[in-house]
C-alpha cells in the first residue's frame, strides 16, 4: 500500500501511509486508538472502496482497485475483525462456506460441505465437529473458525484485528501456533494489537502508525517495547488543552473492590478489584487500551452493567447501594456514556426532550410535564454549552457529532450531579468541538464537580486530568499525578509492560 | 442562537405537524369524494356528510378509536398487543353475563377484567422479557377460549336499558351545548395560563392576535361539530366516551412524564435505561391502560350490538393497529400521536361507511382498506427518505 490518504468530513484519518507486506511474514501494525489502523485495514478490505481514498494498493506487482469487500476477498485478502462475523446459530461448516456453499441448481451438497469443512478444521488441528452450531464454541474456537473460513477462500493476506482481546492465555498459545504454521505455508499476515508482548512474540516486523502517518517500519528484532511505545506516543500534548491549576477538594465519590464479570462469558473478569477516589474540583483520568475494562467499570458503578458485579461505593463518605441508573442519578452521579448514538441520544426526538430525559421529574414535575419550564431550562443549557442549533426543537439526529455530544453533556448537567463520569467524550468529533468540550470539562471541574474521564486518546487523558489511573486487563497497573504522567510511562502501564503506584 | 423560539406564534411546520396535515388532507379528500359520490335525486348535496350519516360514522368508529388510543401507547413503547379483540369479546361477555348483579357491577367488571388481563400480559412482557408479539398472540387465542368456556358458545343479550343505551343513545342537545361551552372555556383558560407561565419562565409570549386565533379557530370547530350532532339528535354516547378517551390519551402522552418515558423507551431503550427510567414499570403501565381501554371498548361494542356473542371483537386488534399506523405511528416504537391514531380510525371508518353507502361489494371493501394501509405507510416512508 503506497501513500494511502483517507479523509472523513472534518478529519484526515490517513495522511500518506505506506505499508508493505512480504509473503510468509507476520507484520504487526501498532498505534494508539485513532492512529488510523482500522481505516487502513478497511481500505485494504474494500470497505472504503476505490476511489474514496488516495494512493494505491499493489498486490503481487499489480495495482488493485477494490470496489467492494467481495473483490478484495477474491484478491486473497481476508480480514478477521475484533467483532467476529459468524452467524451464531449456523453450524461451523455452514459458517465457513456461507455464501459459497457447494451446490448444484441451488441445492446444497451437505456431504461435501461438511467433509471440506472438517478437513479445514483438521488442518488447523482444531478438534471441533463441523456440524455443531457456532454458539456452542468458546470465543477462541470461534476465532479459529474465522481463520478456517479465511483459508477456505484461499486467502493469501490475512488481517487479524486484536485477535486475542477475548482469549485466554491457553487460547492465545493455540492461535499463535496456528499463525506460525500459516506463515510456514506462505500466508502473509497483518497483526493488529495493543498488547506489545504479543507483538514481540509473534511478529517479524512492526509498523507504527500515529495520527494517520507511518512513523516507522522496523524488524521486530531491532526494537524493544520502550522503543515502540516512544514511537506510538511521540507527540507533544499540544495547545488543545486548557491549563489547569487548582486545588482539589474533599473526596465526593469512592469506589472499592469493583469486580465486573463478562455478561456472555461467565467467570471472565472484565474489571478485577479496582478502587479509586474522585475529588471535588478534580479531573480523574482513567487511561487504558481497548478491552482494559474502562467502560465496564463506569457502567457497573452506574448500576447499568447487565452481568454480575460487586462493588462498594461511597458518596460523600457514606456507603450507598447503587443497583440501577436511577439509584446512581439520585446519588448525584451523571454519566456521559460512550457511543452517544447508541447509549446517549434518542436521535429522532428533539434535543429538548433528550436534554431533559434524565432530570424530567426535577425540571418538569413528578407526574405532569411542564413544556415551558423545560424549554427555559433547555435554552439555558443550549446557550451555556454553546450548542449550535436553530432551536431546542431540532431533532437530535440532525446535529453534528460535536453538538450531539454537547446535548448529552447538557442532559447530565441538568441532573445537577456531584460526580460526572465521561466515557470517550470526544470520540468522532472534530478538533474545534473537541477543544470546546475540553474547556467545558475544565470549567466544570473548577466549579466544584468531580469528574472521572475515560478516554482511549492518551493526550486527552493526560492533558485534562489532575490524576491518572491506568487499567490493563481489568486491573489498576499505575497511578500518576499530573506532573509524573508522561505518555511513555502511562503507555507502559497500559500495555502491561510496567506497574506503578503514585 | 435560538432564533425561531423568539417567535413562538409563527406557524412552524415541523415534520410531525406536516404529517398530521397530510393525513387531514387525505381525510378531507376521502370525505369530498364520498360526498360527491353519494349525490342523488334525494340528496342534491350528497348524503355522506349529512348529520344522520356522519353521526352513524362516528358511532362506528368509537370502539376502534378507543382501542387505537390504547394501542398507540403500547406501540410507542416498542410493543404490540394482538389480544385486544379477544379481550373485547371476553370482557363484553362477562359484562353481559353478570347483568343480574346490577348495572354498576357488570360495567366495572368489564373494565377490571381488561385491566387484569393487561397487567398479566404486561408483566410477562416487562418482567419476563417475553416478546409482546408472542405474549399477546397467545392471549388472542387463550382469551377466546375462555369466552367459549364461559358462554358455552351462546350469545348473551344485553337487557339492562342503561347498559344498552351506552352504545345507542344520544346525550340531550343541551348537554352538547354545555360541553361546547366547557371546551371553549378550557381552551381559553389553557392559552391564558400558558402565556402566564411563559412570562414566569422568561420566555417570549404569544401576541394577543395569535392567542385569539388559537382560541377562536378550534372553538368554531367545536360549535360546528355540536350543531351538526344536535341535528341528528345529540352527540352519541359512544362518541362522548371516545372524545374523553382521546383527550385523556393526548394529555397522557404529551403532558405527563409517563408519556414522555414511553416515547423514550420506544425511541432508544438503552438511552432510556441509562437515563434512570424504569422501563419495566412503564411498559407494564402501557399494557394496563390498553387492557382497561379494551374493557371500556367491550362495553361500547356489546351495548351497540345489543348482545355479547362468542366471536365478538374478532380482528378488532388489527383495526386498532391499522389506525395507529395510518396515523403515522412507527411499529418500531418511539413515534406516533394519539391525534394521528384517532384520525387513522376516522379514515378507516369513513372508508367503511362510504363504501357501504355506495354498495361497494364486500370483497372490494377489504381490498381498498388493505391498500390504504400499505399506501399510507408507503407515502410515509417515501416522505421520510426525501427529508
Amino acid at each position: 500500500m503506497r501513500s494511502i490518504t483517507k479523509s472523513f468530513p472534518g478529519v484526515k484519518a490517513l495522511d500518506g501511509v505506506s505499508f508493505d507486506l512480504n509473503e510468509a511474514e507476520i507484520h504487526a501494525l501498532v498505534g494508539e486508538n485513532g492512529a488510523g489502523k482500522s481505516t487502513l485495514i478497511k481500505i485494504l478490505a474494500g470497505v472504503y472502496p476505490y476511489p474514496d481514498y488516495g494512493g494505491e494498493i499493489v498486490i503481487q506487482g499489480s495495482e488493485r482497485r477494490f470496489a467492494n469487500v467481495r473483490e478484495s476477498e477474491q484478491a486473497g485478502v481476508a480480514v478477521i475483525y475484533q467483532e467476529l462475523s459468524l452467524v451464531k446459530d449456523l453450524s461451523v461448516a455452514e459458517n465457513i462456506f456461507l455464501g459459497r456453499e457447494p451446490q448444484r441448481f441451488g441445492i446444497i451438497n451437505w456431504q461435501e460441505l461438511h467433509s471440506r469443512a472438517q478437513k479445514l478444521l483438521d488442518e488447523l488441528h482444531l478438534s471441533v465437529d463441523a456440524r455443531i452450531a457456532v454458539r456452542h464454541l468458546g470465543i477462541g474456537q470461534q476465532q479459529l473458525v474465522e481463520i478456517a473460513k479465511a483459508l477456505s477462500q484461499n486467502a493469501r493476506i490475512l488481517v487479524l484485528d486484536e485477535p486475542t482481546a477475548a482469549l485466554t492465555d491457553a487460547e492465545v498459545d493455540t492461535l499463535f501456533g496456528i499463525l506460525n504454521k500459516l506463515r510456514d505455508r506462505g500466508v502473509a499476515m497483518i497483526y493488529i494489537s495493543h498488547k506489545l508482548d504479543e507483538v514481540f512474540r509473534i511478529s517479524d516486523r512492526v509498523t507504527v502508525l500515529r495520527d494517520g502517518r507511518t512513523i516507522d517500519t522496523k524488524l521486530t528484532a531491532d526494537l524493544d517495547e520502550a522503543g515502540v511505545i516512544a514511537r506510538m506516543v511521540g507527540r507533544e500534548v499540544d495547545q488543545l488543552f486548557p491549563a489547569a491549576a487548582h486545588v482539589p477538594g474533599e473526596v465526593v465519590f469512592e469506589a472499592r473492590n469493583v469486580t465486573v464479570e463478562d455478561v456472555s462469558v461467565p467467570g471472565k473478569l472484565l474489571v478485577d478489584t479496582v478502587a479509586f477516589k474522585a475529588r471535588k474540583g478534580e479531573v480523574l483520568g482513567i487511561a487504558g487500551l481497548m478491552g482494559s475494562g474502562r467502560s465496564e467499570l463506569l457502567m457497573a458503578l452506574f448500576g447499568a452493567h447487565a452481568g454480575r458485579k460487586s462493588a462498594e461505593t461511597l458518596v460523600n463518605n457514606h456507603r450507598v447501594q447503587i443497583n440501577t441508573p436511577a439509584d446512581a442519578i439520585n446519588q448525584g452521579i451523571g454519566f456521559v456514556t460512550e457511543d452517544r448514538k447508541r447509549y446517549g441520544l434518542i436521535l429522532d426526538q428533539t434535543i429538548l426532550n433528550n436534554m431533559t430525559l434524565a432530570c424530567l421529574r426535577n425540571v418538569s414535575g413528578r407526574f405532569l410535564t411542564n413544556d415551558d419550564a423545560e424549554t427555559a431550562a433547555g435554552e439555558r443549557a443550549v446557550s451555556d454549552l454553546r450548542i449550535k442549533t436553530t432551536s431546542v426543537l431540532t431533532l437530535a439526529g440532525t446535529l453534528s457529532g460535536g453538538n450531539q455530544q454537547k446535548v448529552v453533556l447538557a442532559k447530565w448537567l441538568l441532573t445537577r450531579p456531584r460526580v460526572l463520569f465521561l466515557d470517550e467524550p470526544t470520540r468522532g468529533i472534530d478538533v474545534g468541538a473537541k477543544q470546546e468540550i475540553y474547556t467545558q470539562i475544565r470549567e466544570l471541574a473548577e466549579n466544584g464537580l468531580a469528574i472521572v474521564l475515560v478516554s482511549s486518546e492518551l493526550p486527552e487523558v493526560l492533558g485534562l486530568s489532575d490524576r491518572v489511573i491506568v487499567l490493563h486487563e481489568g486491573r489498576v497497573t499505575g497511578e500518576f499525578n499530573r506532573a509524573d504522567a508522561t505518555p511513555e510511562a502511562v503507555m507502559s502501564c497500559a500495555t502491561g509492560h510496567a506497574r506503578r503506584a503514585a | 442562537m435560538v432564533d425561531s423560539l423568539n417567535t413562538p406564534g409563527r406557524l412552524k411546520l415541523r415534520t410531525s405537524a406536516l404529517r398530521a396535515y397530510t393525513m387531514l388532507l387525505a381525510l378531507m379528500a376521502i370525505w369530498v369524494f364520498f360526498q360527491w359520490a353519494t349525490i342523488d335525486q334525494y340528496h342534491p348535496y350528497g348524503l355522506f356528510l349529512g348529520a344522520i350519516n356522519f353521526s352513524k360514522l362516528l358511532q362506528q368508529m368509537a370502539v376502534t378509536g378507543v382501542l387505537a388510543v390504547g394501542m398507540l401507547m403500547v406501540i410507542v413503547c416498542g410493543n404490540i398487543d394482538l389480544s385486544v379483540g379477544a379481550v373485547v369479546g371476553l370482557a363484553g361477555g362477562i359484562a353481559a353475563m353478570t347483568q343480574g348483579r346490577g348495572l354498576v357491577t357488570c360495567l366495572v367488571l368489564a373494565v377490571v377484567v381488561g385491566l387484569v388481563i393487561g397487567a398479566v400480559q404486561g408483566a410477562l412482557v416487562a418482567y419476563l422479557n417475553i416478546p409482546s408479539f408472542i405474549v399477546t398472540l397467545g392471549g388472542l387465542q387463550a382469551w377466546r377460549g375462555v369466552i367459549l368456556k364461559l358462554t358455552k358458545g351462546a350469545t348473551v343479550p344485553v337487557e339492562l336499558p342503561v347498559f344498552r343505551s351506552l352504545g345507542r343513545d344520544f346525550v340531550d342537545p343541551r348537554i352538547g351545548y354545555g360541553l361546547a361551552a366547557a371546551g371553549i372555556a378550557a381552551l381559553a383558560w389553557s392559552n391564558i395560563r400558558r402565556n402566564r407561565a411563559r412570562r414566569r419562565h422568561g420566555l417570549p409570549q404569544l401576541s394577543t392576535v395569535a392567542t385569539v386565533v388559537r382560541i377562536v379557530v378550534p372553538s368554531i370547530g367545536i360549535v360546528a361539530f355540536i350543531l351538526l350532532m344536535n341535528q341528528a339528535g345529540g352527540v352519541p354516547i359512544p362518541v362522548i366516551f371516545l372524545l374523553a378517551v382521546a383527550l385523556a390519551g393526548a394529555f397522557l402522552t404529551t403532558n405527563t412524564t409517563f408519556g414522555r418515558y414511553l416515547y423514550a423507551i420506544g425511541g432508544n431503550p438503552d438511552a432510556a435505561r441509562l437515563s434512570g427510567i424504569n422501563l419495566k414499570r412503564y411498559i407494564l403501565g402501557a399494557f394496563c391502560l390498553m387492557g382497561a381501554l379494551a374493557g371500556l371498548a367491550s362495553l361500547l361494542h356489546t351495548a351497540r350490538v345489543g348482545s355479547a356473542s362468542p366471536d365478538a371483537g374478532t380482528l378488532m386488534e388489527l383495526d386498532a393497529i391499522a389506525s395507529c399506523v395510518i396515523g403515522g405511528t412507527s411499529l418500531m416504537g418511539g413515534r406516533g400521536t394519539v391525534f394521528g391514531a384517532v384520525l387513522g380510525a376516522l379514515i378507516l371508518a369513513s372508508l367503511d361507511n362510504g363504501m357501504s353507502l355506495l354498495n361497494v361489494e364486500n370483497w372490494a371493501q377489504y381490498v381498498v382498506k388493505g391498500g390504504v394501509l400499505v399506501a399510507a405507510v408507503g407515502f410515509d416512508m417515501f416522505g421520510r427518505r426525501k427529508a
